[in-house]
C-alpha cells in the first residue's frame, strides 16, 4: 500500500485547436498523501479545472506521469480509465449532476451498479451513505423536489457510495447559498476527520482556509503550497489550527 | 462482453424505457408501420405471381406445339418450299422414339362447327384429341362427368367433351352430361364438362368454348388425317430441350427435309415464355420489396433520429455516467439494445397486423371476380418474410449504432463543468 493517494510528476497539458496550441498545464508535481483535506485555488483560466479533469482521471495528460493510489493511469485506455473513476474517485460537482428523472436512491445506486456490487449490498450502501448526508427520509424523492443543499448531499452521497480514495469536489459551494453551501463544507469536514482525503477545487478562499493544506494555481503552474493544519485531526499531535477554530477541523464527533 | 456488462446494459435499458414509455410506443408503431407496407406489398407481389403463373399454366405446363410449315432449304436432291404435313401415324412413331416426353398427341380442329341440341345450334370450334390431351391441357372434368379416355379413342366413340362455357351456351341450366348432341349432324353422348379455370394464353380458341372428341372419331367424320398441331408435353420443363431436337430429327428423317431448318414447324415452346414470365415477376417481386424496404428504412431513420435527439438530451446525462465509471459498451449497449428491441417489437407487431389483414383478403371470395381472378389474393411466403426480417434487423442494428457511436463520442471533462 502506498502512502500517497496521487502523485503527478511533470504533468503538462496541451489542448491543441488546430489552429493554436494552449498549454493549460505547464509542469505540475502535486502529492497528496492520504487523508489530506486540499484546496486547489486559483482564478478562472488558471488551469484548475484541466487539473481536477487529470485528478479524476475524466482526461489524459499530454506529458508527465500521474499515480492514483499506486496505479500508473496516465497511459490508461477509456475503460480503464472508467474502472479507475468508477472505483478510486468520488466526484462533486458544482451544478449536482444528478440524474433528474430517477430517485436519489438510484442515483447514489448508479456508481455501486457500474461497480458490480450485488443488489443487495447495494441497497445497504445506499440507504447507509445516504444515512450519513443525513437524507434517510428522501431516499425516493427525485432531486427535482430537493433543495439545493439536499441534491448537492445526495451528489455527496454518490461520491462516497464505492468508497473512493479521494473525493475529488469542483467547486461544490458555488452554487449554493451561504448557509446551505457552509453545511456542505461542515460535511466535506466531518468527512475528513473520518480519514477520508478530499481535494476541493475553487476559487474562493474562505472556502479554501477550511482545508488543510491550500495549493494555489496560476497560469499552469502551482505557485504556492501551504499546509495550514494537521493531516489527520485527533490523531496527529499537532492540533487544531489556533487562529479560528470555527474553519479549521473539530476533534472527532 | 462479460456478465456484468450485460447487467448493467440491461439495467439500464429497462430504466430508460420505463421513463420514456410515450417515445417506446411511437417508435414501434412506426416500424409497425414500415413491416406492415413491407410485408403487404411483398404479400401482394407473391399473390398476384402466383395468380398469373397459375392462369398462364391454365393452358398446361411444359407443352411444345407444332404447326407444320414449309421447308427453306434444298436436302438432298429436294427442292424447297415443300410442305411438310404430320400425319396420325407419325404420333406412334414419336412416342416410341422420343422417351423424355410424358405425352405426346396430335390435334385436328375445324373452326366453326355446328353443335346442335334440340331446336339450339351454336358454331364452335371442334377439336379432335388423343385421350392424353385431358391432363396435359387442364381440361378436368366437373363432377358427374369424366375426359375422353384410351377406349374411346380405340372405338372412335361418338363422344363429346365441352368447355364449361360452351356447354352454357347450348344447355343453358339443364344437365349436359348423357345428353345426345348433334355435332356436324352427327349424334355425339356428351360425356363431360370442364372445369372453370382463368385461362390467359391459348392457341385455336380459348379451351372454356371449344368441343374435344377423340382424334379417330374426328377422322372418320372428317375423312382426314392431316394434323392441325402435333404437342409434346414433359414431365420436367428441363427435358424439353431434348425432347426437340430428338422430335426434329424423327421428322426430318421421316419427311426428308434439312434437320437445321428452322422453317419446317412454327414452334410454341411454353417452357420459354415460363421463364421469362418467371424474370418478370422476379423483377417486380425486387420492385415490391425495393418500395417496402425504402419505406422500412423511412421508419428506422425515424427511430435514428428520436434516438440522436435522446443522445443530445441526455449529453449531460452520459457524462455523468462516465464520470462515475460507465465504460463506454454500457453507454452504447443500452442505445443499441433500444434500436434492436423496438426493431424487433415493431416487426413483430407489423407481421401480426400483415397476417391478419392477408387472411381476412384471403376470405373474400374471388369466384366470379374479374379482378380478383386475375389478381390473386396477397400471400405471405418464406422469402418474402426472410427479407423483411433482413431489412428489419440491418436498420434496427443503424438505427442503433449511429446514436450510440455519438453518446460514445461524449467528453464527460467537457459535459460536467457548471453552466
Amino acid at each position: 500500500m502506498t502512502s500517497e493517494i496521487i502523485h503527478m510528476g511533470g504533468i503538462r497539458k496541451i489542448y491543441d485547436t488546430g489552429k493554436v496550441k494552449v498549454e493549460a498545464l505547464k509542469g505540475i508535481d502535486l502529492v497528496v498523501a492520504p487523508g489530506e483535506f486540499v484546496a486547489i485555488v486559483g482564478p478562472s483560466g488558471s488551469g484548475k479545472s484541466t487539473l481536477m479533469n487529470l485528478i479524476g482521471c475524466l482526461d489524459t495528460p499530454s506529458d508527465g506521469h500521474y499515480r492514483l493510489a499506486g496505479e500508473d493511469v496516465s497511459k490508461f485506455d477509456r475503460d480503464e480509465l472508467a474502472d479507475v473513476r468508477n472505483r478510486r474517485v468520488g466526484f462533486v460537482f458544482q451544478g449536482f449532476n444528478l440524474l433528474p428523472q430517477i430517485s436519489a436512491f438510484e442515483n447514489v445506486e448508479m456508481p455501486l451498479l457500474f461497480g458490480g456490487v450485488p443488489v443487495r449490498e447495494r441497497q445497504e450502501r445506499v440507504a447507509e451513505v445516504l444515512g450519513r448526508v443525513g437524507l434517510s427520509d428522501r431516499m425516493e424523492h427525485k432531486p427535482t423536489e430537493l433543495s439545493g443543499g439536499q441534491m448537492q448531499r445526495v451528489a455527496i452521497a454518490r461520491a462516497l457510495a464505492m468508497r473512493p480514495d479521494v473525493l475529488l469536489a469542483d467547486e461544490p459551494t458555488g452554487n449554493l447559498d451561504s448557509s446551505a453551501g457552509g453545511d456542505i463544507m461542515q460535511l466535506f469536514t466531518q468527512l475528513w476527520e473520518q480519514g477520508r482525503t478530499v481535494v476541493v477545487i475553487t476559487h474562493d478562499m474562505s472556502l479554501a482556509r477550511r482545508t488543510s493544506r491550500i495549493v494555489e494555481i496560476h497560469d499552469g503552474r502551482i505557485v504556492s503550497d501551504t499546509t495550514v493544519a494537521p493531516r489527520l485531526p485527533g490523531i496527529c499531535a499537532f492540533g487544531a489550527p489556533a487562529s479560528d477554530s470555527a474553519k479549521g477541523p473539530r476533534s472527532l464527533a | 462482453m462479460s456478465r456484468h456488462d450485460i447487467a448493467v446494459i440491461l439495467h439500464l435499458f429497462s430504466r430508460s424505457a420505463r421513463l420514456q414509455k410515450k417515445r417506446a410506443t411511437l417508435t414501434i408503431a412506426s416500424i409497425a408501420w414500415g413491416t406492415v407496407t413491407i410485408l403487404m406489398l411483398l404479400a401482394f407481389g407473391e399473390g398476384l405471381k402466383r395468380q398469373f403463373s397459375r392462369n398462364e399454366r391454365a393452358m398446361g405446363e411444359n407443352l411444345a406445339i407444332h404447326w407444320p410449315g414449309e421447308t427453306s432449304k434444298v436436302w438432298k436432291g429436294l427442292p424447297e418450299g415443300r410442305p411438310i404435313q404430320p400425319r396420325i401415324d407419325d404420333i406412334a412413331l414419336l412416342r416410341e422414339r422420343i422417351p423424355e416426353c410424358d405425352a405426346i398427341w396430335g390435334e385436328m380442329r375445324s373452326g366453326r362447327t355446328a353443335l346442335t341440341y334440340g331446336r339450339k345450334t351454336v358454331n364452335a370450334g371442334l377439336s379432335g384429341v388423343n385421350w392424353e390431351y385431358g391432363d396435359a391441357r387442364k381440361h378436368y372434368p366437373q363432377p358427374g362427368g369424366r375426359f375422353l379416355d384410351a377406349r374411346d379413342e380405340e372405338e372412335k366413340r361418338r363422344v363429346v367433351f365441352l368447355g364449361y362455357e360452351l356447354a352454357e351456351d347450348i344447355f343453358g341450366k339443364e344437365e349436359p352430361v348423357g345428353k345426345t348432341l348433334l355435332v356436324n349432324n352427327s349424334p355425339f353422348t356428351v360425356i363431360g364438362i370442364m372445369q372453370k379455370k382463368t385461362q390467359t394464353s391459348s392457341y385455336g380458341s380459348q379451351d372454356k368454348g371449344h368441343a374435344v372428341i377423340p382424334i379417330t372419331t374426328y377422322k372418320a367424320l372428317m375423312g382426314r388425317d392431316k394434323l392441325w398441331v402435333l404437342v409434346l408435353h414433359t414431365a420436367r420443363s428441363e427435358d424439353m430441350e431434348n425432347a426437340l431436337a430428338r422430335a426434329n430429327m424423327v421428322m426430318a428423317s421421316k419427311y426428308g427435309y434439312d434437320p437445321k431448318d428452322e422453317h419446317v414447324w412454327g414452334i410454341w415452346n411454353t417452357v420459354k415464355g415460363q421463364e421469362i414470365s418467371a424474370k418478370i415477376f422476379l423483377g417486380m417481386e425486387m420492385f415490391f420489396g425495393i418500395i417496402g424496404a425504402l419505406t422500412l428504412i423511412i421508419g428506422c431513420v425515424g427511430v435514428a433520429n428520436i434516438m440522436y435527439a435522446v443522445v443530445k438530451e441526455r449529453t449531460r446525462e452520459i457524462g455523468v455516467k462516465m464520470a462515475l465509471g460507465a465504460r463506454c459498451g454500457w453507454i452504447t449497449g443500452p442505445f443499441l439494445l433500444e434500436g434492436m428491441i423496438y426493431t424487433f417489437l415493431g416487426g413483430l407487431a407489423g407481421a401480426a397486423v400483415a397476417i391478419v389483414i392477408v387472411t381476412l383478403l384471403g376470405l373474400i371470395p374471388s369466384e366470379g371476380v374479374q379482378v380478383l381472378e386475375f389478381l390473386g389474393k396477397p400471400t405471405l411466403s418464406w422469402p418474402s418474410a426472410a427479407a423483411t426480417v433482413a431489412v428489419l434487423g440491418t436498420a434496427g442494428v443503424l438505427a442503433g449504432y449511429f446514436p450510440a457511436r455519438r453518446a460514445a463520442a461524449i467528453d464527460p471533462a467537457t459535459t460536467l463543468r457548471y453552466e
